[in-house]
């Protein structure tokens, strides 16, 4: 049995009443990615800032190489610390620094390289990360994107044995996006290095990690592959996985639309050997007055939780997409206009109001829902399908709320 | 029970409040040995020094300059209506300069740089410390209290003693202009009187007072920087706003305190 790199067994800890971790128990494996995931604030952060040595537990163990951590020698814990890199979600680039200086300080102040040799590597990171001619900017003087891979630039410019990233891509763009994905691929496959990296980009996060953990209230719910994970039965592991998806589908429905003639309906959406399928396009049609009374975060609160609801209740084989600002497109695969129909009276009939408006602080509100369907042969285009629906007479649906 | 713990709950408070104190003052201890002891750690960081006795020192010329000269021509103006009561106007050097040497020109020096320098010390090490910046350097094994404090702490002890001297000759030179430019004094007794009746030890204690405020300046300052994060009354923007405004009253009065204990061992 492989013995892990690092592993955190029982960890706890606490901020005052805040219990972040509870009895988290992780393991990471050399030369592979770990990928963390699981909600905002659950503490996936303070994990990595413990594998560095930021933050000491409260109680728990862990190990480095199967040595207590708390155990080892002042020396020792340096030597630990020298084989890490950390790269913090919001950047920690020095504001007083220059680029350049901010990539070149771990070597400047940790190493004897001569002067030479650091500006030869910091150009040589500058220039695989894409960074030209910002070398006398300053941090506030960059995009957020920019800033990141400045950041990301920095932790790897020491070429270190165990690479921390917190939230790597957030905030970039899907091109950069992915860029930096293939740069953490590339570099993990050249060095060799151990990465852990915490990130919300689910599925493509998985594409360059070998393992991957989800942190739920303070332990670790799932830990394994991938494949692992789309097998896990957990409903906490299904939630959080289907609504990333959800979002995630969202990003990709649209384009594949638009590329107007090139794709037929089943192609665009993914149902290979399906010989027909339909659409229910549900439009919120009152969610205009949250947003002007509530604000645009409360009426997207409203959609999202509606989303949730509604995947909740559609078959297994069916998907859910957004579909512009207040609209939901659900695809039926094998089933006729009138089921999808029936199928939209039974999803608005299970769909309890009272749950998707609780948030919101309003009383006495109606939400109006028009919902119009169309069937789609083999050979349909997508964008044919969506407009046969628009046009076609809606069934409307009143769903009250009074509290 | 009610009656005892009403009794006990005041005791408790004040119990909890010394040890906090006492607490404090360790940690503050603490921390300037720690910035003390890697002053001198190699390499050293003398371009990092250079840059802070540029900000600590060569910035504050002017400032200290015209503290300086207003307070000795203040001191050149009281100085003289009260001795003239006495018929002794002729100690005017004497007086202007002990008063700037002894006490005034380290004290005010030294406030006018916790106004100027430290002040943006703590607002600067604050602001490291929320941006995750300190958090930065502990990563990248780069001890965070060499690389901003000590280098703080080396310039303000160099630059310290000088600005106290140009403060005191400055204030002497203002003290000349009102008593014997403006009220008619001999500037062969101002000058002699000064150099008749100041001794080294006055020098020498007021250089002793000035390397002791340095220390104190940069430890408060950077002290209430540094752990902006572990404030209970505010966070973020606001928690370096109360860390500055911390820095700039604890150092004031404690230069205040500091130079009462200094002067009764140096009379």
């Amino acid at each position: 049995m492989r013995e892990p790199l690092i592993q955190f067994k029982n960890v706890y800890k606490r901020f005052g009443e805040n219990h972040v971790l509870n009895g988290t128990d992780l393991s990471i494996y050399k030369g592979e990615i770990t990928t963390i995931i699981g909600k905002s604030g659950g503490g996936k952060s303070v994990l990595l800032k413990h594998i560095i040595g930021l933050l000491e537990q409260d109680s728990g163990t862990i190990l480095f190489e199967g040595r207590s951590v708390s155990d080892m020698n002042k020396a020792e814990k340096k030597a630990l610390k020298r084989k890490c890199s950390y790269m913090f979600q919001g950047t920690a680039l020095f504001d007083s620094l220059t680029i350049y200086e901010n990539i070149a300080l771990p070597l400047k102040e940790t190493t004897s390289l001569s002067d030479s040799e650091i500006n030869r590597r910091v150009r040589e990171k500058m220039e695989q990360l894409d960074l030209h001619e910002i070398d006398e900017k300053y941090p506030s003087q960059l995009s957020g994107g920019m800033k990141k891979r400045v950041a990301l630039a920095r932790a790897l410019i020491t070429d270190p044995e165990i690479v921390l990233f917190d939230e790597p891509t957030t905030g970039l763009d899907p091109i950069r996006k992915k860029a930096v994905h293939r740069m953490i691929s590339d570099y993990q496959q050249k060095f060799g290095f151990t990465g852990v990296v915490i990130s919300h980009d689910i599925p493509d996060i998985f594409n360059i990690s070998q393992r991957v953990a989800m942190l739920n209230d303070g332990r670790v719910l799932f830990e394994g592959s991938q494949d692992e994970l789309a097998m896990a039965s957990d409903p906490a592991i299904k939630e959080f996985i289907q609504g990333m998806e959800i979002r995630h589908e969202k990003i990709d429905c649209i384009p594949s639309l638009a590329e107007k003639g090139k794709l037929t309906g089943e192609q665009a959406f993914a149902l290979p050997g399906q010989t027909g399928f339909s659409i229910i396009l549900l439009h919120l049609d009152n969610l205009n007055e949250i947003t002007l009374s509530q604000g645009p975060g409360a009426s997207k609160a409203i959609l999202n939780s509606f989303v949730t609801k509604a995947h909740d209740c559609i078959r297994g084989t069916d998907s859910c997409f957004f579909y512009g600002q207040d609209g939901i497109l659900i695809l039926l695969p094998g089933l006729a206009r009138d089921s999808a129909e029936i199928m939209c009276d039974r999803l608005i009939s299970m769909i309890n109001i009272g749950d998707i408006l609780e948030k919101a602080p309003i009383s006495n509100f109606c939400l109006f829902a028009s919902a119009s369907f169309a069937e789609a042969g083999s050979g349909n285009r997508p964008e044919e399908i969506i407009a046969d629906s628009e046009f076609k007479q809606s069934k409307k649906y009143k769903l009250s709320f009074c509290k | 029970m009610l009656r005892l713990s009403t009794l006990i709950s005041p005791l408790t408070a004040l119990g909890r409040g010394t040890t906090f104190i006492v607490q404090e003052m360790g940690r503050i201890a603490m921390f300037f040995l720690r910035s003390f002891a890697l002053i001198f750690y190699r390499p050293f960081q003398i371009n990092k020094t250079m840059q802070q006795i540029y900000f600590v020192g060569a910035k504050s010329v002017f400032v200290i300059c015209l503290t300086g000269a207003f307070t000795g021509m203040v001191l050149g103006l009281q100085g003289y209506y009260t001795l003239v009561k006495f018929g002794s106007t002729g100690f005017l050097g004497a007086a202007v300069a002990l008063t700037l040497i002894r006490e005034l020109g380290p004290v005010l020096t030294a406030i006018m740089v916790t106004g100027r320098a430290g002040s943006a010390m703590a607002a600067e090490v604050g602001i490291m410390r929320i941006s995750e910046e300190i958090d930065a350097l502990e990563t990248m094994d780069i001890n965070p209290i060499r690389f901003l404090v000590s280098p703080k702490l080396a310039a303000a002890l160099i630059s310290m003693p000088l600005l106290t001297a140009l403060f005191d000759v400055v204030g002497i030179l203002g003290g000349y202009l009102t008593g014997s430019v403006l009220l008619g004094i001999s500037p062969g007794v101002y000058f002699m009187r000064i150099e008749t009746s100041v001794i080294m030890d006055d020098v020498t204690g007021g250089f002793v007072k000035s390397v002791v405020f340095a220390a104190v300046i940069v430890t408060i300052c950077c002290f209430q920087g540094y752990f902006t994060h572990t404030r209970a009354d505010g966070f973020g923007a606001k928690g370096v706003s109360i860390s500055t405004t911390s820095a700039v009253v604890i150092s004031c009065v404690l230069i205040l305190i500091t130079d009462y204990v200094l002067t009764s061992f140096l009379l």
